[in-house]
C-alpha cells in the first residue's frame, strides 16, 4: 500500500448526501415490536429464525434417532420420519438460512456499513418482518393439523406431493405451499429495500468498489433471491391450484386405487424445473452473503488487506449470474436429453473457476497475515475448509456420468449439508461472535465459544464425512429403514448409529451457544464500539449498540476502500473508512 | 461514470474521492424500488409464460376458447393508462384538475377492467366444454387472477395518492406519487398486451412466435 497525500479535494464537507427524515417512534410498541429501524428489524429476523431453526434442530435429531437405531424407536414410524425430514429440510433452507443471512445480517449490517441512517422503505421493511413472521406461523401450524405437516421430502415433488398416501396430503401441503407463498411476498418487500438501500443510500464516498464485501454478497444474493423467488412462487401457487381446484398444471393421468383420477394430462417436470430454477440459485443465495461474511472477517482478523478485492466482487456477480444457468443438474436422472445434460454439467463445472478464485483469495489473505485465532476467525477457517471439501464433492455430482448412480444416496445428503448446511451455518456462528458486540455492546465469551467452535466443527464431520462412505456404499436417502439388503454391509449399521451420537453432541454443543448469548449479554465483558480494532463503517458509530438512525448529526464520509489493515506509515494497524489521513487526523 | 468503469475501479490506490459519486443513480429511491419492483413481476410473468409454452408442447393440449370480451377488457385497461398518463401531463404543468380527473379516469377504467375480467372468467366457465384440468383455461384463471391482483394492488396506491391530492397547496412529493402510479399502469398494461396478445386474444401467436424464435 502506498501512502497517499491528501489534496484539498480529499476533504469534502458532509451532508451533500441528502439526510433522510427518519421515522421516530412515538411508543414503546412501535419502538420494539412494530418497529420501523432495520436493526430491531434484523433481531426480530434473526430470533425467529433461530427459534424456528431449533425445531428443524430436533426434528433431524430424531430422524438420525431412526436412522441409527432403527429398532428401538417405534414411535418414529415412517410417515413421521417423512414429515421430519421435510420439515427439517425445507425450515433450515428457507426459513433460517435464507432469512437469517438476508433478513438478518442484511436487514443490520447494509445500513451501517454504508454509512446510512436506515433503509431506504422502513414501513416496506417492517411489512417484511410480521409477513415472515406469518409465513413461519402458518408452516408451524401445519405440526397441529389434522394428518400433521407435509412428508412430500423438501422439494415437494408432485404428483406425490399431493396424492393419498403421501403424509400431510390433508392440510400439510397446503399449509407449506401458502407458508411459501406468504414468505416469498415477505421476501420481495424486504429485497426491495436491501438493493435501493444499497444503490441509493450509501454515504458520501462510498463507492461500490469501497463496499465491504459481505454488503456485495448480501446484496447480490438479494438480486438473484427476487429472480428466483418468482419462480418457486408461480410453482406453489400452480401446485396449490391443483391441490384445491383439481387444475392438471403438474398432474399426470393417475389410476388410484383402480380408479382413474380427474388428473390429466399435467407435466410434473415442469414443476422440477421451476423448483430448480429457484433452487440452485437459494445454494448461492445462501452462499454469496456468506462469501462476503467470511472476507470481512478474514480480513479484520488476519489484520491483512483482502488479496484480490475486485477479482472478489466479481467472482461474486459472476457466481450468481452462473447460478441461473445450472438448474437441471439437480434434474439428470429424470430422463431430460442428454444434450441438455451435457450443458448443464458444463455451466456447473464452470461455476468452479470463480470460486475457486475465492478459495484461493481467502488464503492468500491468511498467507503471511497477523492472525488472531478468536472465535469468528476460527469459524471463518473452519468454513473454508468446509467449502472446499463439499464443493470437491460437488465436482463429483455435477457430472452427469456421475451423478446417476450417485443420485437419491447418501452422498448427495453429505455434500448439500456439507456445502450449504455445515459451511454457511459456520459463517452465521462467525458473522455472530463478530457482530455481537456491536448489537450488545458486550463481547460474547471466548471460552465457551471456543469449545462451541470445535465441537460443532469436529462434531460435524464426524457427521457428514462418513456420509459419503455410506452414499458410496449405496445407502439410499429418504428410507425409514434399510431393512436387510445384499449391498449394505452391518458396519454401515454401526456407522449410522456413530453418526446419530456425533449428531446429538453437535446438538447439544447449541445450548452452549444460546447460554452464551443469554449469558454474555448479561454479564459479558464490554466491548466499546470497535473492540476489533475494524476499518468498516458500523465499528464507528458514536454510540454502541448504535443508536435510532445509526450516525448521530452527521453522516459519515467515506476516504478509502474497507481493507486498510497494517498500511505501512499509518499510526494504528488499521485505518478505518472514514478516517480522512492514515495519522488519523 | 458507468457501472463497468465503477466496477473496474481500484480502491487500493490512493485516489481523490470522487464527488459525482455517492448513489449510483440520482433516481428517487422510490422511481428505483418501482422498477426492481416490476423488474421482479416480469420475471413472474416470464416464467408463467414459459411453463404455458412448456405445456403445450404436450399432446393433450388443448386450446380452448377465449371470451370475446377480453378484447373489450384491453380497451378499458389502455383508456386507464391513457387517463394516468393525462394526470402526469396534468401534475407537469400544475393542473390540478386534470391530476383529478386523469387519476379518477385510470382508477375507474381499472376498475372496469377487473370487473371484465370477472365476466370473463364467468363466461368461459360457462363455455362447453369446460374442464378444469384443461391447462389452457386453468391457465387463463391463474394468470388473469395474478395480472388482476398486482392491479389491485396498484390501486391502493392510487387510491393513497388521491387522498394527497385534498391538500392545498398539493404536498411535495405528489408529483413522483402521480407518476409513479402512472410508470405501474403502463406497466401492467404492458404485461397485458403481452399476455393478451400471445395467450388470450384466440390466436397461435405464442405458437408462431416460438416458430420464429426456432424453439417448435
Amino acid at each position: 500500500m502506498v501512502e497517499r497525500s491528501l489534496g484539498p479535494a480529499d476533504i469534502v464537507p458532509p451532508f451533500e448526501v441528502e439526510d433522510v427524515e427518519l421515522y421516530h417512534p412515538k411508543s414503546w410498541l412501535t419502538k420494539y415490536v412494530f418497529s420501523q429501524d432495520a436493526k430491531i428489524i434484523a433481531i426480530q429476523y434473526s430470533l425467529t429464525a433461530v427459534a424456528i431453526g431449533l425445531v428443524a434442530l430436533v426434528l433431524s435429531w430424531l430422524v438420525r434417532l431412526q436412522l441409527g437405531f432403527p429398532d428401538y424407536f417405534t414411535f418414529i414410524d415412517a410417515t413421521l420420519y417423512y414429515q421430519f425430514i421435510t420439515m427439517h429440510g425445507m425450515i433450515m433452507v428457507i426459513y433460517l438460512l435464507t432469512a437469517l443471512f438476508l433478513g438478518g445480517f442484511g436487514n443490520y449490517l447494509i445500513p451501517l456499513m454504508i454509512g446510512a441512517r436506515d433503509m431506504v422503505f422502513p414501513y416496506v421493511n417492517m411489512l417484511s418482518y410480521w409477513i415472515y413472521l406469518l409465513a413461519v406461523l402458518v408452516l408451524a401450524a401445519s405440526f397441529f393439523t389434522p394428518g400433521g405437516p407435509t412428508g412430500a421430502g423438501w422439494t415437494l415433488y408432485p404428483p406425490q406431493a399431493i396424492l393419498a398416501g403421501t403424509p400431510g396430503q390433508e392440510s400439510g401441503i397446503v399449509l407449506m405451499l401458502v407458508s411459501l407463498i406468504l414468505f416469498i411476498i415477505g421476501f420481495t418487500m424486504g429485497g426491495l429495500n436491501y438493493v435501493v438501500t444499497v444503490l441509493q443510500a450509501r454515504a458520501r464516498g462510498m463507492t461500490l468498489m469501497r463496499m465491504p464485501l459481505t454488503i456485495w454478497g448480501i446484496f447480490t444474493a438479494t438480486v438473484m433471491a427476487l429472480l428466483a423467488f418468482p419462480a418457486l412462487f408461480v410453482g406453489a401457487v400452480m401446485m396449490l391450484f391443483d391441490k384445491i381446484l383439481g387444475t392438471s398444471f403438474f398432474m399426470p393421468a393417475i389410476i388410484q386405487g383402480g380408479e382413474a383420477m380427474a388428473y390429466g394430462g399435467g407435466s410434473p417436470i415442469l414443476f422440477q424445473h421451476l423448483f430448480w430454477f429457484f433452487g440452485h440459485p437459494e445454494v448461492y443465495i445462501v452462499a454469496l452473503p456468506a462469501f462476503g461474511i467470511v472476507s470481512d472477517l478474514i480480513s479484520t482478523h488476519a489484520r491483512r488487506n483482502i488479496f484480490g478485492y475486485r477479482m472478489m466482487v466479481w467472482a461474486i456477480v459472476f457466481i450468481g449470474a452462473l447460478s441461473f444457468v445450472v438448474w437441471a443438474h439437480h434434474m439428470y436422472v429424470s430422463g431430460m436429453n442428454p444434450s441438455f445434460g451435457f450443458f448443464f454439467a458444463v455451466t456447473t463445472l464452470i461455476i468452479a473457476v470463480p470460486t475457486a478464485i475465492k478459495v484461493y483469495n481467502w488464503v492468500l489473505t491468511l498467507w503471511r497475515g497477523d492472525i488472531h485465532l478468536t472465535t469468528p476467525m476460527l469459524f471463518a477457517l473452519g468454513f473454508i475448509v468446509t467449502f472446499v471439501s463439499g464443493g470437491l464433492t460437488g465436482l463429483f455430482l455435477g457430472n452427469a456420468v456421475v451423478d446417476v448412480p450417485l443420485s437419491d444416496t447418501m452422498f448427495v445428503v453429505a455434500h448439500f449439508h456439507m456445502v450449504m448446511g455445515v459451511a454457511p451455518i459456520l459463517v452465521i456462528f462467525g458473522a455472530i461472535y463478530h457482530w455481537y458486540p456491536k448489537i450488545t455492546g458486550r463481547m460474547l465469551n471466548e471460552t465457551m465459544g471456543k469449545v462451541h467452535f470445535w465441537t460443532t466443527f469436529l462434531g460435524t464431520y464426524a457427521i457428514f464425512f462418513p456420509m459419503h462412505y455410506l452414499g458410496l456404499l449405496g445407502v439410499p436417502r429418504r428410507y425409514h429403514e434399510l431393512g436387510v439388503t445384499s449391498f449394505i454391509p452391518d458396519s454401515a449399521h454401526t456407522l449410522n448409529a456413530f453418526i446419530s451420537i456425533a449428531a446429538f453432541i453437535v446438538g447439544a454443543a447449541q445450548i452452549l451457544f444460546l447460554f452464551n448469548l443469554v449469558w454474555s449479554w448479561l454479564k459479558g465483558r464490554e466491548a466499546g464500539g470497535n473492540p476489533w480494532r475494524a476499518t468498516t463503517l458500523e465499528w464507528q458509530t458514536p454510540e454502541t449498540p448504535p443508536a435510532h438512525g445509526n450516525w448521530g448529526k452527521e453522516l459519515p464520509v467515506v476516504y478509502r476502500w474497507a481493507y486498510d489493515y497494517s498500511v505501512p506509515g499509518a499510526k494504528l494497524d488499521f485505518v478505518p473508512q472514514n478516517q480522512p489521513t492514515l495519522a488519523g487526523g | 461514470m458507468g457501472l463497468f468503469q465503477q466496477l473496474a475501479e481500484k480502491p487500493w490506490l490512493p485516489s481523490p474521492l470522487p464527488l459525482a459519486d455517492a448513489p449510483a443513480t440520482r433516481l428517487p429511491a422510490a422511481r428505483l424500488g418501482l422498477r426492481v419492483f416490476c423488474g421482479v413481476v416480469t420475471v413472474l410473468f416470464f416464467l408463467l409464460l414459459v411453463a404455458y409454452a412448456e405445456r403445450m408442447a404436450y399432446e393433450e393440449w388443448r386450446p380452448s376458447a377465449q371470451p370475446w370480451l377480453m378484447w373489450l377488457n384491453t380497451a378499458l385497461l389502455l383508456t386507464a393508462s391513457a387517463g394516468m398518463q393525462w394526470a402526469v401531463a396534468g401534475i407537469r404543468e400544475e393542473r390540478i384538475e386534470a391530476v383529478r380527473s386523469g387519476l379518477a379516469g385510470g382508477g375507474l377504467f381499472a376498475v372496469a377492467f377487473l370487473a371484465g375480467q370477472l365476466v370473463a372468467w364467468r363466461q368461459l366457465a360457462l363455455m362447453t366444454p369446460f374442464d378444469i384440468t384443461n391447462a389452457s383455461i386453468a391457465f387463463f384463471y391463474l394468470i388473469t387472477a395474478l395480472h388482476g391482483l398486482h392491479l389491485l394492488g396498484g390501486l391502493v396506491a392510487l387510491g393513497w395518492t388521491a387522498t394527497r391530492l385534498k391538500g392545498d397547496p398539493p404536498p411535495a412529493g405528489l408529483r413522483l406519487n402521480v407518476e409513479l402510479c402512472a410508470v405501474y399502469w403502463h406497466f401492467l398494461l404492458v404485461v397485458w398486451l403481452v399476455l393478451f396478445g400471445l395467450l388470450f386474444s384466440g390466436t397461435d401467436n405464442l405458437e408462431i412466435l416460438l416458430a420464429l424464435c426456432g424453439v417448435r
